[in-house]
């Protein structure tokens, strides 16, 4: 089986790289820098097919070829992870548009084009795993990350509509919303809320995958937080800074 | 863009704790770009943190935390090199390579540590009669240095950076990746001998019959005094073609396969003197007597104390200092029997204390390792009263012509250090020629006058 991997250099995708690695399949890992150095760590630790390529989020028209080259290499695509994201800083977004359209491409437009690219190849074998990765962020707009939170949102809706549309395929996407994992994005944030690492982000998704899950709350007390900030009325929460 | 944010750091021993301003690159370029945006601060690099003192601190400066730069990028299994990045941990290669017949060349009393600090620290093991250093089985080791530029060096190429970041306490620059020359072993398991020894003058006895074991070191009794002053426990392996283990197995602390936070138990009082000579007295007791032989595994043999995690955390808030010193071989043993006697009249406690004569190889500048024996003590740190007696040790180490672990150290003074290291000008001119801006620097490092 192949996995494919694209934002290859993260923690939670170097999690996961290593957790498929370890049961034996072949990985490509596509990341827009360094992903042939998370090829090689694979191929040293457990001795399977481990390559790497060039993937830009935001070079839409390449995505085909891309998905392309990795079956070339690799063969079909059993499993895809669309791990890749961009936070950006909120107020250099409110101040610079293009600062927010690069967020907005690499985290929805990006995802959306790769996940479509992937998905055309598992429709056309009737078969594969997808999994999106979105954003607690996602479920509501706010101050402090609205830019970053609608793209993965519309991401996660984009998700949906996609899995009722493969469904009747034989190909299943699976949605995973994560709250604070200690990546680059959280690194010296004060979060308040624990913050989980991503072995254990990599594990859930894995067990998960394996069970055709839909969608991934994960660490699983998000979705009580969540189920609250979504309670509460527009007219309470416009006056709230969380 | 760095993230640069305020974390809490401390080394092992937990003295000193230090508020620092880490940032923790996940990428290659990422690292270099932390010179970048360091804005004109110095910079250290911060592993696991098993450095016991202040080696990977850096309070009125920057610490780079590189833990996530961990990939292995090529083995050879013809040869058994193999090229990793710097926050590849020893624990990392057991678990990569024990399966396949490979083991590390030298490994330490924890598995948690990185290879980077391994070759900063240019660590020492239960082999180092036979075996030497950390730095006598690498290769290629790529440095980022202060001007920015990735230098590789070894003993061929760039010998002088070489020689300078082999114990160099991570002052010559930031280690991103080496080469690593992995031994073949026939098995998982090591053959050893465990032996009582009743006094210091027993344990030469049996460390000079002991030649023919790759592997040796002694749990030492700090407590006694008098007569059978320096009793404990002589180990001695090698690695074993047998694959189960058997025997009397004196290393394991615990039941086989178990696992203890003791993290929850941190408190000053817990280490006091009834628990801590209760505690040598069970330990000398419950080993059978005379000698036994037994197999054991690699875990149980070389990282007993991994299997109780936080185990620094039974010190208290206090912490403690590990005071660790080598003198040169001496017939009479007169430094060491002096300060087994001052440190046990002192009133002063040891948990743990262990015994080495070292080999002949000698790398020089910072590294440790000499001819001589090496005696290491963890000592809770109760403050005023236990930095004088260290410093009286200190005169005695120097008095033989010894000196202390850099790797350990949280407290030598800067004119001993000069005595004990009297390499260090030369050292430290080779440093300066790769850092003349200052760029890396730590607490160590100023303390002994190394930057700065």
């Amino acid at each position: 089986m192949s996995v494919l991997i694209l934002g290859a250099t993260s923690p939670i995708s170097r999690a996961l790289a290593r957790r498929y690695a370890a049961a034996g399949h072949a990985i490509f890992l596509g990341d827009i820098e360094e992903a042939d150095r998370i090829a090689a760590d694979l191929r040293v630790r457990y001795g399977v097919t481990a390559k790497s390529g060039f993937f830009n989020a935001k070079a839409f028209d390449s995505h085909a070829d891309f998905m392309a080259q990795v079956e070339r290499e690799v063969g079909p695509i059993e499993i895809c992870v669309v791990a890749f994201g961009a936070m950006g800083e909120q107020s250099d977004s409110e101040g610079d548009f293009e600062a927010a359209r690069n967020v907005i491409d690499v985290n929805y437009t990006g995802a959306a084009s790769a996940s479509e690219a992937v998905a055309h190849a598992m429709l056309e074998r009737g078969s594969g795993s997808l999994i999106g990765i979105c954003s607690v962020a996602g479920d509501r707009g706010r101050a402090s990350n609205y830019f970053y939170g609608s793209a993965k949102g519309a991401f996660a809706l984009y998700l949906g509509g996609l899995r009722n549309r493969l469904f009747k395929r034989g190909v299943h996407v699976l949605t995973v919303k994560l709250g604070f994992v200690d990546t680059g994005m959280t690194f010296g944030m004060k979060t308040g809320i624990p913050v989980a690492d991503p072995e254990d982000v990599a594990r859930a998704i894995v067990r998960a995958e394996a069970r055709r899950v839909n969608v991934l709350t994960y660490p699983p007390f998000w979705i009580g937080i969540m189920g609250v900030v979504r309670a509460i009325p527009e007219e309470v929460f416009k006056r709230l800074s969380l | 863009m760095t993230t640069w944010a305020s974390q809490r750091l401390a080394g092992w021993g937990r003295f000193p704790v230090i508020d620092a301003t880490c940032a923790r690159p996940e990428r290659r370029r990422e690292v270099i770009e932390t010179l970048k945006s360091r804005a004109g601060e110095p910079l250290i690099a911060h592993g696991l943190g098993r450095s016991y003192g202040d080696a990977a601190l850096l309070e009125q400066g920057r610490v780079i935390l590189t833990r996530r730069l961990n990939c292995m990028l090529d083995f050879d299994a013809e040869t058994g090199w193999l090229r990793c990045e710097g926050g590849v941990t020893i624990g990392e290669l057991v678990d990569t390579f024990v399966p396949r017949g490979f083991f590390p060349p030298v490994v330490p009393g924890t598995q948690h540590v990185t290879v980077a600090g391994a070759l900063a620290s240019d660590i020492h093991g239960k082999n180092h009669h036979v075996d030497g250093c950390w730095s006598d089985h690498v290769r290629r080791v790529e440095i980022l240095t202060g001007s920015g530029d990735v230098v590789t060096c070894d003993a061929e190429t760039e010998p002088e950076l070489f020689w300078a970041t082999a114990g160099g306490m991570g002052l010559t620059g930031l280690i991103l990746a080496m080469e690593i020359q992995l031994v073949p072993i026939d098995g998982p398991n090591i053959e050893m001998e465990a032996i009582q020894v009743e006094d210091l003058n027993h344990f030469f006895e049996v460390s000079s019959e002991s030649a023919d074991f790759t592997h040796t070191v002694s749990w030492v009794d700090c407590v006694e005094t008098g007569p059978s002053m320096g009793r404990g426990i002589f180990m001695r392996g090698r690695h074993a073609k047998s694959t189960s283990a058997t025997g009397f197995n004196p290393m394991g602390l615990l039941g086989e396969g178990m696992d203890l936070d003791v993290g929850w138990m941190e408190a000053n009082w817990l280490l006091n003197r009834l628990s801590v000579s209760m505690f040598n007295e069970v330990y000398y007791r419950h080993h059978p007597g005379g000698q036994q032989d037994s197999v054991v595994d690699i875990p149980s043999f070389f990282f007993p104390l991994d299997v109780v995690q936080n185990w620094n955390r039974l010190y208290g808030k206090r912490g403690f200092v590990q005071y660790q010193f080598v003198v040169p071989p001496d017939p009479d043993h007169e430094a060491v029997s002096e300060i087994l006697d001052r440190f046990s009249r002192s009133g002063m406690l040891s948990f743990l204390a262990v015994i080495k004569e070292f080999g002949e190889t000698v790398h020089g500048g910072l590294s440790f390792p000499r001819p001589g024996v090496t005696l290491a003590m963890d000592i809770p740190n109760v403050g005023r009263e236990l930095m004088t007696l260290l410093d009286t040790l200190d005169e005695i180490v120097i008095a033989a012509g010894g000196r202390v672990y850099l790797g350990k150290d949280a407290r030598l003074a800067k004119a001993n250090f000069r005595r004990m290291y009297p390499g260090w000008e030369k050292w430290r001119d080779v440093r300066d020629r790769w850092d003349p801006d200052g760029v890396f620097q730590s607490d160590l490092g100023k303390r002994l006058g190394l930057v700065g």
